[in-house]
């Protein structure tokens, strides 16, 4: 990847940022028409340390959790000039910002019906602040408010399922991309912002410190993530699922093992035959197994 | 052009004539009725601009916010727990430079759960960066939006202002009211020409992440554009003044019978009406008393407020909000601008009052003369019913 005009190179996310890597195909695909407000979290903290910034488009970052209200004014603002034919309004943030803190702000501006692409960088816990467990934490995942221990396996609960969340409002576009499929998240990007209306795309992202693997395992993990069932990707157009990434299933553990805030589940079968339900949910309720 | 009309309708047609491109707001008495009359305003195809309703006044905020930042003239009204819910988001416009108007539409905070009027919640936000005027009556809560955005985009200031209006006593009265013509308005407040905005013709990024390195200039330029804002006021108002024929002075403090006064009430909004007419009263029968009016409280004019009392033996600070475990919020204003100097009261005294809507009446005024001696009194509550403490704490 060469250095691109709309985010530029410089900025001081991890090495092997999945998020890093995502916000730049999100970008690129919408092109240099397009205004972004940013919630607060990684991206924002990473790239735009004053006085830098990595973005060669109009952007804005108000607070944690109100990217989809500024986006909504942004929009307003836009028609009331006359140029939101012209311009994307693109709001983003973690999975903590978007699911969580940001959860009302978001089903405003989808119930609104605005014309905006809501991005959601999932890397499943607020690890700007140091790898704090959030709604859309996996089940069973260390996290340093979700330890495992002697009466506790880590988080308690599954993720919370935000893109369903999002294709209850009736909005026409809802999708599940990942890091690990760069080519089938610029297309989602791409068909988001063709369509009228408020979107959402929800981007799993890996996060080598928080996940403790290797930076150079960013593609693999996230491609685990999907290829497990774990990580479902699916559209949603008017509430219909219209497509879905199929493949043969790997068992769940090979995703497990394949990070540290999974490790102390190798020596528990029971924890992992929990997870491997979870997968299995997943691949029967989207269609996701590849037939022969 | 002269109209009998209530507080808040008033208020939604000078909004009208200001001409903003968004309005966002979410409802909460007693504000509901200036952003009703706006929804049917703009429904009507009157004003050309996108009302955004919202799912709570955080997002309401974020959406003048969001407008703001690109370019448009804005507009948001709220009260009472409603700021509070959009205090952060308050904080960052102020810190981001955005000329947004609100309307604060004073009323009491929970708990107890409590409708009706005091100025706890917009003076509990005095630490945000905004400009806050205060309005005594509905032509000047009218004529102060006007001012407000003259002010906050002009280029010396973008800074965000708050109008402060009473609750009820000014929202929902109904007064004969000038009614400002647009053709007047129009001369007054020019379009609004942003300096910044979020354009994809000329990229910027806004909102960034300051260090220690950067954070403290920041605030420190907020600090300094506030202090020159109280002459700003007094050049706006004199303008406003040539156009509309309406005098408010230096718009910083309304001096009423206080160039020989002994005895002076500090108050704010709309008391003071009723202070005026105890002050007649008095005066009538050769009290030497009067009236310092507060208009703008932040910036607070410390010089100003020095000059107009220095000759002045006796001060009582009637306060419409406390500052629970401390001083009153206007009574410690005022200590400070006395402490040190060589003129001054030798009695500065502080008293509470009117808080969840308890009417301050006539008498109420005469009693805060009274208590008003050589002994000094710090929150001295006015108007209690000794009977409901009895019932609560008398054992």
């Amino acid at each position: 990847m060469g250095n691109s005009p709309l985010f530029k190179s410089g900025h001081t996310a991890c090495a092997g940022c999945g998020q890093a890597i995502a916000a730049r195909l999100v970008v690129e695909a919408s092109g240099a028409n397009t205004i972004i407000a940013n919630n607060t979290g990684c991206l924002e903290v990473f790239s735009t340390k004053y006085p830098e910034t990595a973005w060669g488009v109009p952007w804005i970052h108000s607070l944690f959790e109100n990217a989809a209200a500024v986006a909504s004014g942004i929009e307003a603002a836009l028609i009331y000039l006359g140029k939101k034919d012209t311009i994307n309004v693109i709001a983003q943030g973690g999975d903590g910002s978007t699911g969580d803190i940001g959860l009302q702000a978001l089903s405003g501006m989808l119930e609104r019906g605005h014309d905006i692409l809501y991005v959601c960088y999932d890397n499943e816990a607020y690890m700007n602040t140091g790898v704090q467990r959030s709604g859309l934490t996996p089940f069973d995942t260390n996290t340093t408010t979700s330890p495992s221990g002697a009466r506790s396996s880590g988080n308690i609960r599954p993720k919370k399922p935000v893109p369903e969340i999002c294709v209850a409002h009736g909005i026409p576009y809802v999708a599940t991309a990942s890091a690990g499929f760069p080519q089938d998240l610029t297309r989602k990007v791409k068909k988001a912002i063709s369509i009228k209306g408020p979107k959402y795309i929800q981007i799993h992202v890996p996060c080598p410190l928080g996940w403790r693997h290797e930076t150079n395992q960013m593609l693999p993990v996230a491609k685990l993530a999907v290829e497990t069932g774990l990580y479902p990707l699916f559209e949603y157009e008017n509430g219909v699922l219209v497509n879905r990434r199929q493949f043969t299933p790997k068992p769940v553990e090979e995703y497990l093992k394949s990070q540290g805030r999974f490790k102390h589940l190798l020596n528990n079968p029971e924890e992992i035959k929990k997870i491997q339900e979870i997968a299995d949910n997943n691949i029967k309720k989207y269609g996701l197994k590849l037939e022969a | 052009m002269k109209e009998f009309v209530e507080g808040s309708h008033a208020i939604a047609q000078i909004i009208q004539a200001c001409k903003p491109g968004v309005i966002s707001a979410y409802p909460i008495t007693p504000q509901t009725h200036i952003v009703e009359d706006l929804a049917q305003i703009v429904a009507n195809g009157e004003l050309k601009a996108q009302f955004v309703n919202v799912e709570s006044e955080h997002s309401a905020a974020s959406v003048v916010l969001g407008a703001s930042a690109t370019g448009v003239r804005v507009y948001t009204a709220t009260s009472s727990q409603g700021l509070f819910y959009m205090q952060e988001v308050v904080f960052n416009i102020a810190g981001m430079r955005l000329p947004v108007v609100m309307t604060c539409a004073n009323r009491a905070i929970s708990a107890p759960i409590n409708i009706w009027n005091d100025q706890q919640d917009s003076i509990s936000l005095r630490d945000a960066g905004w400009v806050q005027i205060y309005a005594e009556d509905n032509q000047e809560a009218v004529d102060f939006h006007l001012i407000a955005y003259r002010l906050a985009e002009d280029k010396r200031v973008m800074l965000p202002v708050m109008v402060c209006m009473d609750g009820f006593i000014l929202t929902h009265g109904m007064e004969t009211l000038d009614l400002p013509e647009q053709d007047k308005v129009n001369k007054f407040l020019p379009n609004y020409n942003p300096l910044y905005k979020l354009d994809p013709a000329e990229p910027i990024s806004m909102g960034l992440l300051a260090d220690p390195d950067y954070y403290m200039e920041a605030r420190y330029a907020i600090q300094e554009t506030m202090k020159s804002s109280l002459g700003y006021l007094s050049e706006i108002s004199s303008e406003f003044n040539a156009v509309f024929g309406r005098d408010y002075k230096d718009l910083l403090v309304e001096e009423y019978q206080t160039k020989d006064a002994e005895k002076v009430i500090v108050a704010m909004g709309s008391v003071c009406g009723t202070i005026k007419e105890v002050v007649d009263e008095q005066r009538a029968k050769g009290k030497k008393v009067g009236l310092l009016r507060i208009i703008t409280y932040r910036p607070f004019p410390y010089a100003r407020v020095y000059e107009a009392l220095k000759d002045v033996s006796r001060i009582a600070v009637l306060d419409k909000a406390v500052s629970l475990g401390a001083y009153a919020p206007i009574a410690v204003e005022m200590k400070a601008a006395f402490y040190g100097k060589k003129k001054g009261p030798k009695v500065i005294s502080s008293f509470v009052g009117g808080l969840g809507g308890r009417d301050i009446t006539l008498e109420s005024i005469h009693e805060v003369f009274r208590r008003l001696t050589a002994k000094e009194v710090n929150s001295d509550f006015i108007d209690l019913k000794p009977e409901l403490l009895k019932e609560e704490y008398g054992k």
